[in-house]
């Protein structure tokens, strides 16, 4: 009986910590907030050179081997920093690849988005909110494909795109090839910027496994989103406090006051709890395959909810500064949201829970 | 990470099973006779299952420190609907405040038929002009030959009408500062100085009293630690009595879905309901959040390690998922809610069973520590915000 992360987990988190806090400060994300790219090609680079990318692939395509909790460990850091860039997108679909894809296909592109020299991304929902695997329509025809996805993480940037197909079924398609068009979606969330795919007679690849693991891969792709949501809300707590021991009226820190000091602890109540529920939903995916999907519609669920409650606590403790475009704050509760909206709303996952749980 | 128990503890885990199929006969009229759970707690101390910090020499299981096989034996018995340890504050504060701060001669006197039910125990903590603020308690004990002469009142004294002692909080150092001034000590409840007055609760029950004191009497060394460190001696027992409210929600939450299975809404099963599927599965979530930090804290306690502000958290989250449950069973149990939960003989009862936890979860809110001073709690000592000036 352990459950806590290993030194080595914790080593992970903290060499992306180390990464990201001197390499990707708050002045560099700002720029790149305000911009139209959808990768910070030099982070990108960096958090490539760590490994992380990789962290999930076997280690004969040029992964480091290891679990989805591994994964995770790098998601909440990176949530924590509200990191630019398609992480979630790109090593989900490796994921998928490395479960699903022929040995050619493996062959391709894995070494390759294990080290991020090509970026990978999942064009999963169609228009109307179906993101699911069962719910998605598009459908091949001759090995062509013709339709939208939205809400595709750093679709101008990537190389390949792993499309959700009709039945479940999963197909790569190349960025480059014709018949492929990219329309930027203007994303609330300017740290992890989107786009409309429109596929016009593309070729496709399918995955000979796809149907067999969508469901799966969209599990591990909750996972990530809770674990970079209690990143993120642990981030805003932080800053929350910082804020409150800092910040001076009547004479003394606004900490003192009674008043926000009990909607500071109502954040820190809300939030820590979820780190638990994140780490187990990851442990099930690797280790409890018959409590997995119902764990991950948990902690998809409650964490963004929860991280999107303290990103608005956050900015309110803040006062004005807090609604302005300058604090840093409104990154996180657009990440919040993010969290929340991808891959399905809290809702839609909770009828899922209860499903899944026979109710 | 590793949620497998692993092979010695399996092992334990059987034999805990083994123990109770041979001697626990779960629901017979046999089982449930008082003589027969007492006989069973005392077999099951005698193996070291119950009691396993209390030494032998008090009665006790005495066994070295091993969460996990408390874990073990928790759920087991919990399995087997078997009894625990008894239950009340005698156990669960005074027994542990013995232990670390009592005399030899006090701790062979109380804690073997404390242990064994025989003494219960009220907490004289709380007094009308002193609940948040505790320490500003104004109850004094004054020294007179070999006795203490106590005289005050205090009050939410749970079970008091029942129980033979209390342990109490008692300022017998008028001179001293507000914390140093406080004496712990134990008094025999009926003595004619001692006048103990039910309070009817909201839920129509009386379990908490105002207890008077006027000219009460208690011997001079039934004191535990020495005079003025009171304050220090029952911050342990508070302590205690924070981690038993702030126990795992599961067994409510299971309660609340056989409510939910059996209820209806519009005519229809309440759990073909989006509303509360979505509800339940949202509250679901939640207690899971709540387990697995209670995995992590117990891992963190095995590895000697701190899991950080969780700790303070608990308490305050069992209450919420508590008051969650409650607004959900209040959507469930419809005009059941208009009746007073206890107004039926027990066997007559239906759903308005369901407005004692309504209360009672409010109760949680309240007792021992209000939510709002365990806030106060998490900001400075978990978050590190500074305190307030101008309270001592």
């Amino acid at each position: 009986m352990n459950f806590d992360l290993s030194d080595e987990q914790r080593l992970l988190q903290q060499t992306v910590d180390d990464y990201l806090k001197t390499e990707s400060p708050l002045s560099r994300l700002r720029e790149f907030y305000d911009s139209d790219q959808s990768i910070d090609p030099v982070i990108w680079k960096g958090l490539g050179e760590l490994g992380i990318l990789g962290v999930q692939l076997p280690e004969a395509y040029g992964g480091a081997g290891l679990e989805l909790l591994d994964l995770a460990c790098v998601a909440e850091r990176i949530g924590y920093a509200a990191a630019p860039g398609p992480f979630l997108a790109h090593t989900i679909a490796a994921l998928a690849l490395s479960l699903a894809g022929s040995d050619e296909q493996k062959e391709k592109w894995l070494p390759q988005l294990a080290t991020g020299e090509r970026v990978a991304t999942l064009a999963f929902a169609e228009p109307g909110a179906l993101w699911q695997p069962e719910q998605w329509k598009l459908s091949p025809r001759d090995g062509r494909i013709s339709g939208q996805k939205e809400n595709v993480l750093a679709a101008d940037s990537a190389d390949v795109i792993l499309v959700g197909l009709d039945q479940g079924e999963l197909a790569l398609v190349e960025a480059s090839s014709d018949g492929v068009h990219f329309d930027p979606s203007s994303g609330l969330d300017r740290t992890q910027k989107t786009a409309l795919v429109t596929f016009d007679d593309a070729i496709c690849d399918p995955l000979p496994g796809g149907s067999g693991v969508s469901g799966r891969v969209r599990d591990a792709a909750l996972v990530l989103l809770a674990a970079d949501a209690y990143g993120g809300g642990q981030r805003c707590l932080e800053l929350a406090v910082d804020y409150a021991g800092t910040r001076e009226q009547f004479g003394r820190k606004i900490g003192q006051f009674q008043a926000l000091k009990h909607q500071l602890a109502n954040l820190a109540l809300d939030i820590e709890p979820c780190r638990a529920l994140a780490w187990y939903s990851a442990y099930a995916w690797d280790h409890i395959p018959e409590e997995s999907a119902r764990a991950a519609a948990h902690a998809k669920s409650h964490v963004t909810d929860r991280f999107t409650r303290v990103a608005r606590g956050t900015v309110e403790a803040h006062g004005g500064i807090g609604y302005t475009w300058e604090c840093e704050v409104h990154f996180w509760l657009k990440r919040a949201i993010f969290g929340r909206t991808f891959l399905g709303t809290p809702r839609v996952h909770r009828l899922r829970a209860a499903d899944l749980a026979g109710w | 990470m590793d949620l497998a128990y692993g092979k010695e503890y399996e092992a334990f885990r059987l034999e805990v099973r083994d123990f109770l199929a041979e001697h626990w006969l779960q629901g017979s009229r046999e089982g449930n006779a008082p003589q027969a759970t007492s006989d069973f707690r005392q077999t099951a101390t005698d193996r070291g299952y119950l009691y396993r910090g209390v030494p032998k020499a008090y009665g006790g299981g005495e066994q070295p420190a091993d969460a996990l096989k408390a874990q073990v034996i928790r759920e087991e018995f919990g399995r087997a609907r078997a009894p625990m340890e008894v239950s009340g504050n005698g156990v669960s504060m005074l027994v542990p405040t013995l232990l670390e701060r009592g005399e030899e001669w006090q701790k062979e006197k109380f804690i073997r038929k404390t242990i064994l039910g025989e003494y219960q125990w009220a907490q004289g903590y709380s007094e009308p002009g002193s609940g948040s603020d505790l320490a500003s308690l104004r109850t004094q004990g004054r020294l007179e030959g070999d006795e203490w002469v106590i005289d005050g009142q205090k009050i939410w004294t749970s079970q008091a009408q029942h129980c033979q002692f209390m342990f109490t909080l008692v300022r017998t150092e008028p001179e001293a500062s507000k914390h140093a001034g406080i004496s712990y000590l134990l008094v025999p409840l009926d003595q004619p100085g001692i006048e103990i007055k039910p309070l009817k609760m909201i839920t129509g029950q009386s379990h908490f009293n105002e207890v008077f004191l006027n000219d009460a009497r208690t011997p001079a060394d039934w004191i535990v630690g020495e005079r003025g460190e009171g304050w220090k001696v029952s911050k342990t027992t508070l302590k205690h009595e924070r981690n038993a409210i702030g126990g795992g929600s599961q067994a409510i939450f299971e309660s609340l879905m056989r409510l939910v299975g059996k209820a209806t809404l519009d005519g229809r099963p309440a759990l073909e309901d989006p509303s509360i599927r979505e509800r339940i599965a949202a509250l679901e979530a939640w207690v899971w959040a709540q387990k697995y930090t209670a995995y992590h804290q117990m891992t963190c306690g095995l590895q000697g390690k701190d899991p950080g502000i969780v700790t303070l958290l608990n308490k305050l989250l069992a209450t919420d998922i508590g008051h969650e449950v409650a607004a959900v069973a209040l959507e469930l149990i419809g005009d059941a809610s208009l009746k007073e939960p206890f107004a039926a003989a027990p066997d007559q009862r239906g759903d308005e069973r369901w407005m004692n936890q309504f209360m009672g979860s409010l109760g949680n809110s309240i007792a021992g520590g209000t939510s709002n001073i365990q806030r106060n709690i998490i900001a400075e000592r978990g978050l590190g915000l500074p305190r307030e000036e101008s309270t001592a």
